[in-house]
C-alpha cells in the first residue's frame, strides 16, 4: 500500500524529481533514492506535500462551519455540486497562476495578466460579433494573449528592464487599451457558437472550464518537469549568471515564460468571456494578485528557482475554497478581503516555519 | 602575559541524524592567535556559530574569563565581547565606512539624533590603530575587498572585542593584501585580544598561529603548541591519514600539438595578450588578484566581448561571441565564484552536472531521465563526490564536493580546452589533492588545461608551464621544474620585464 502511494507520488513528480519542491532545500531531507522509488520517510512526504494539509483542513473546517451556521444544521459544502462550484470558480485563477508560476520561477513577476485577460476577452468578443470571422474568436483570444505576453518578454529579455516595472507599465497601458477597444461599454453577444461550450457545457460530467484548467496544469507540469526548457527555467531563476556561463540562452527563456503567461491569460480571457457572454474593459481587475497569491501559497519562491506547479494548484484551491466557503457563510465581501489577506500571510508564515523545522531537524 | 579568556568544553551538537560536533573543546587565550584547522565539514563553522550564538549546543559549557556564560543570540555574543567576522563580507555598499562600523549601535545625540561627529571620530581612531588607508566618510562600496574586511574588523573593535573569530579571512585576498591583514591581526594580538583564526591554508597557520586546534568529522583531534605544529603533522591530523607529496609533479610530459592559440586579444581590461596551450599540457596562469587572469579567461570563453584579437583552435580561426559558441567548440570554463557564477544551489546534483548536456540527453526537447541519472551517478562515482544521490541538493554540500560536481558538469561536454579559475578555493585538503589528480588525468588524456590560481605553491606544483600576468598583460613565462615563488612574484609585481627575467634566472 505504502509503496503504491510512493510510486504514485513519484510518478506525479512529488517525490523524485530533477528540481526541488519547496521545502526540499535541505540535503538531509533528500536521502539517496537510487531507483525512482525507495523508502521514503514520513517527514520526507510531509516536506513535499507542502500546503496540502492546509487545504484539507480548510475544506473540513468550512464543512463544519457552514453546517453550524446554517438554519437546519446540515451542510452541503462537501456535496458534488458545491465542490464542482469551487473547482469552476478556481479554474480561471488557476490558469493565470500557472503562467505566473513560470514567470516567478525565473525570479520575475507579471502584473499585467489581468489586463491581458481583459484585452484578449474584448478582442475575442469583438471578433465573435463579426459575421465572417466569428469562428476565429478562440484563436484571437489566445493569439492576443500570446502577443501581449511576448511584448512583456521582449522588454524584459531584450531591453533588460526590470520585470516589475515592465509589467506595471503594460498592466496600466493594456487596461486603457481594453477600455478603448470596448469603447467604454460592455460587449455582449448571446450568440457565440464557436466557444460557448468553453464556459457553459460539460464533458463527462465535468464543466469544460475545469478540463481546460486541468489541461493547462498538465502542460505546465510537463514543460517544467520533463523538458530541457523546464530545467533551463529553473536554472535561469536559480542563478542567471551561472545559466549564461552554462550556455543557456537566458533571453529566450525569459521571452518564453512571459509569452506563456500571456497565452494563459488569453485562455483565461476566453473562459471568462464565454462564461459571461461578454467582455468589458474592467474584466480581470485584480486577478494578477490572486494569481500571485496562489503561486506564493504553493511555496514557489519569489527569488526564483524553487517551486512547483502542484504547489500552485494547491495554492489556487486554497483561495477557491476560501472564497466559496466565506460566501456561503455569508461574510460580507469587505470581511472576505480581510480574511483572505490574513490567511495568505499566515499560510506562508506556516510554510516558512515548516521549512525551518525540516532544515534544523 | 597570556590568560585564558575563553573555554569551550564538551560541546556536542546534532542536526537530525548527523552529529555535527561531538565533545569538542577549545581554549583561547589573550595575546594569542589560535588556529582552528580542519577540512570542510569538520565542524569548525558549527563550533564558531555556537560560540557566536547562532546555534545552541545540545551539551557543553562555554566559559568567559572563568565564568560560565550562555550565548543565546548573536547580540549576546557581541555584548560578551565575542565577535565573528564571516567569510562572506557584509558591508552596506551605499553607506559610509563610519555608518557601517556603527551599524545597529549608532551613538545617540540630543533628541535621539545620530551623533555623526562622535561616530566619525571613533571610527577614525579605530582606523588609525589598524593602519587603514581610507577615511571614515568613504562609501564602503568603493573599497576593495581587503579594505572592506578592515571595516568589519573595525566594527568588532568599537564593540570592545575580547575574542575575535575570523573565518577564512584571506579567501578573497591577494598575497599583498594578506600580508597587510596579517599585520593587523598581529597588532590585535599585541593589544591582548584572543584571536581564533579559521583557515585551510598551511602557510597561514605557520605564519600566524601560536597554537593550533584540529577538528575532524565533528570530533576534537588535538591541540598543538607552535613548535609542534609542523604542516605535515597538522595535515595528517586533519585528514586522519598521511598524505603523499601534496603536489605530485607530472613526469615525462609530452604535450601534443597546439590546441588553443590566442593572438593579441584585447578588451578594456586586457592589453594585447597572446599565448598558446598544447593538447595534454597544464598551463598555469599566475598573478595578483586583479591582474586580468579571470578577464582573459572570460574573453576566450566568450563571456565578455573582446575589442580585437584572434582565437585559433587546432590551428583554425574560430569566432566566439558567447559562452554557447565556446561550449560548442569544446572550450569549458569553470568560474572562480563557484556559488555566484557556477552552481545552481537550489537544484539537485543531477541538474547541476547535466545542465550542459541536456539537449543531447533529450528527444524532441523531452528529458530522458534515465540517461541523465546514469550520467550523474557515473560522475559521482568517478569523481568520488560525497552526495546523498543524484537528487541531493547541492547547496548543502561542502566546498570540495560542490567543486567536483561543477567540474563534472564541464567534463560532461568532453572538453578540448578546460579553463579552471581558482579550482581549489575554499576546498579542503583531501578534495584538493583529488582535484589535482583529476586535472592531471585530463591532461594525460589530451585535454589542454589552463589553471588560474592565486596560490603560488599550487600553480607551481601542478602546472607544466606558467604564464604570469600583471595589469592586464602577460608579463612573462616560466617553464620547467624549480620555478621559484620569488620569480613568479617578481613578474607579477615588477615594472620592467628585464628585471623580472633577471630574477627568474636568479
Amino acid at each position: 500500500m505504502n509503496s503504491l502511494i510512493n510510486r504514485t507520488l513519484a510518478r506525479l513528480g512529488w517525490l523524485s524529481s530533477v528540481v526541488p519542491q519547496a521545502g526540499a532545500i535541505n540535503p538531509a531531507a533528500a536521502p539517496a533514492r537510487e531507483a525512482n522509488v525507495k523508502k521514503i520517510s514520513a517527514r520526507d512526504i510531509f516536506n513535499r506535500v507542502g500546503m496540502l494539509p492546509v487545504l484539507l483542513l480548510m475544506y473540513i473546517a468550512f464543512y463544519f462551519l457552514t453546517g453550524y451556521l446554517s438554519e437546519d444544521g446540515t451542510s452541503n459544502f462537501m456535496s458534488t455540486a458545491n465542490t464542482m462550484n469551487i473547482l469552476r470558480q478556481t479554474s480561471i485563477n488557476l490558469v493565470l497562476a500557472c503562467g505566473m508560476t513560470f514567470v516567478i520561477l525565473t525570479a520575475g513577476i507579471d502584473l499585467s495578466v489581468g489586463s491581458v485577460l481583459a484585452v484578449s476577452a474584448v478582442l475575442g468578443m469583438l471578433t465573435s460579433l463579426s459575421p465572417h470571422f466569428a469562428w476565429a474568436s478562440l484563436p484571437v483570444f489566445m493569439l492576443a494573449g500570446l502577443a501581449m505576453g511576448a511584448l512583456n518578454g521582449a522588454m524584459v529579455a531584450g531591453v533588460k528592464i526590470n520585470p516589475f516595472v515592465v509589467t506595471l507599465g503594460t498592466m496600466t497601458a493594456l487596461r486603457g487599451a481594453a477600455y478603448l477597444f470596448a469603447d467604454g461599454t460592455t460587449i455582449l453577444n448571446r450568440n457565440i457558437p464557436s466557444f460557448e461550450w468553453l464556459g457553459n457545457s460539460s464533458f463527462l460530467g465535468l464543466p469544460w472550464l475545469i478540463w481546460v484548467a486541468a489541461a493547462v496544469v498538465l502542460v505546465s507540469w510537463f514543460i517544467l518537469r520533463q523538458t530541457v526548457l523546464g530545467l533551463h527555467i529553473y536554472a535561469v531563476g536559480g542563478n542567471p549568471q551561472a545559466a549564461r556561463l552554462t550556455g543557456i540562452k537566458v533571453g529566450s527563456v525569459l521571452l518564453f515564460v512571459y509569452s506563456i503567461a500571456g497565452l494563459f491569460s488569453g485562455i483565461g480571457g476566453a473562459m471568462s468571456a464565454s462564461r459571461l457572454y461578454g467582455a468589458n474593459g474592467n474584466w480581470g481587475t485584480g486577478y494578477e494578485l490572486d494569481a500571485i497569491a496562489a503561486v506564493v501559497l504553493g511555496g514557489t519562491s519569489l527569488m526564483g528557482g524553487v517551486g512547483s506547479i502542484w504547489g500552485t494548484v494547491i495554492g489556487a484551491l486554497i483561495i477557491g475554497v476560501m472564497n466559496n466557503g466565506l460566501t456561503i457563510i455569508g461574510l460580507s465581501s469587505f470581511w472576505q478581503y480581510v480574511a483572505k489577506g490574513a490567511v495568505i500571510v499566515l499560510a506562508v508564515m506556516l510554510d516558512k516555519w515548516r521549512q525551518q523545522q525540516s532544515m534544523t531537524n | 602575559m597570556n590568560t585564558t579568556v575563553l573555554e569551550m568544553a564538551g560541546i556536542s551538537k546534532r542536526f537530525g541524524a548527523t552529529k555535527a560536533l561531538d565533545n569538542v573543546r577549545l581554549e583561547a587565550r589573550s595575546h594569542e592567535i589560535l588556529a582552528l584547522m580542519g577540512e570542510n565539514g569538520a565542524g569548525k563553522s558549527t563550533l564558531m556559530k555556537i560560540l557566536s550564538g547562532v546555534y545552541q549546543p545540545d551539551q557543553g559549557e562555554i566559559k568567559l574569563a572563568g565564568k560560565p556564560i550562555r550565548v543565546t543570540s548573536p547580540a549576546d555574543a557581541r555584548a560578551a565581547g565575542i565577535n565573528l567576522i564571516y567569510q562572506e563580507l557584509s558591508v552596506a555598499p551605499h553607506m559610509t565606512v563610519a555608518q557601517n562600523v556603527f551599524m545597529g549601535s549608532e551613538p545617540r545625540g540630543r533628541f535621539g539624533r545620530v551623533d555623526t561627529e562622535a561616530m566619525n571620530r571613533r571610527t577614525r581612531e579605530v582606523l588609525d590603530s589598524l593602519g587603514a588607508r581610507f577615511s571614515a566618510d568613504t562609501l564602503a562600496g568603493k573599497l576593495c575587498i581587503a579594505d572592506q574586511q578592515q571595516v568589519e574588523i573595525a566594527r568588532s573593535l568599537v564593540h570592545k572585542s575580547r575574542v575575535l573569530i575570523m573565518d577564512e579571512p584571506t579567501a578573497a585576498l591577494s598575497d599583498r593584501e594578506t600580508d597587510r591583514l596579517f599585520e593587523v591581526i598581529r597588532k590585535l594580538r599585541a593589544d591582548g585580544i584572543a584571536i581564533i583564526y579559521i583557515s585551510h591554508r598551511m602557510a597561514e597557520m605557520v605564519a600566524l598561529a601560536d597554537r593550533v586546534t584540529v577538528l575532524r568529522d565533528g570530533g576534537f583531534v588535538g591541540t598543538l603548541e607552535r613548535e609542534e605544529a609542523q604542516p605535515e603533522r597538522v595535515i595528517q591530523m586533519m585528514v586522519g591519514r598521511p598524505l603523499g607529496d601534496f603536489y605530485q609533479p607530472r613526469i615525462d610530459v609530452v604535450p601534443g600539438p597546439v590546441r588553443l592559440e590566442v593572438r593579441s586579444i584585447a578588451s578594456s581590461k586586457i592589453r594585447d595578450a597572446s599565448f598558446s596551450v598544447r593538447s595534454g599540457e597544464v598551463l598555469g596562469l599566475a598573478g595578483l588578484v586583479g591582474a586580468g587572469r579571470t578577464e582573459l579567461a572570460r574573453l576566450i570563453f566568450g563571456a565578455d566581448k573582446a575589442k580585437r584579437g584572434e582565437i585559433l583552435l587546432d590551428g583554425e580561426p574560430v569566432q566566439i561571441n558567447n559562452p554557447l559558441d565556446a561550449i560548442k567548440r569544446g572550450i569549458a570554463y569553470v568560474p572562480e565564484d563557484r556559488k555566484g557564477q557556477g552552481l545552481f544551489l537550489q537544484l539537485s546534483a543531477l541538474a547541476n552536472t547535466s545542465m550542459n548536456v541536456l539537449s543531447s540527453n533529450a528527444r524532441f526537447g523531452i528529458l530522458q531521465h534515465g540517461a541523465l541519472r546514469k550520467l550523474t551517478q557515473d560522475a559521482i562515482k568517478q569523481l568520488a563526490v560525497k552526495v546523498p544521490g543524484p537528487d541531493g541538493i547541492v547547496g548543502g554540500l561542502s566546498g570540495g564536493n560542490q567543486q567536483k560536481l561543477l567540474l563534472a558538469r564541464w567534463l560532461a561536454i568532453k572538453p578540448r580546452v578546460l579553463i579552471l579559475d581558482e579550482p581549489t578555493r575554499g576546498v579542503d585538503v583531501g578534495a584538493k589533492s583529488e582535484i589535482y589528480k583529476i586535472i592531471h588525468q585530463l591532461a594525460d588524456s589530451g585535454v589542454a588545461v589552463v589553471v588560474i590560481s592565486s596560490e603560488l605553491p599550487e600553480v607551481i606544483g601542478i602546472c607544466d608551464r606558467l604564464l604570469v600576468m600583471r595589469e592586464g598583460r602577460i608579463s612573462g613565462e616560466l617553464v620547467g621544474p624549480g620555478v621559484s615563488q620569488e620569480a613568479v612574484m617578481t613578474l607579477a609585481t615588477h615594472d620592467t620585464a628585464a628585471a623580472a627575467l633577471e630574477a627568474a634566472v636568479h
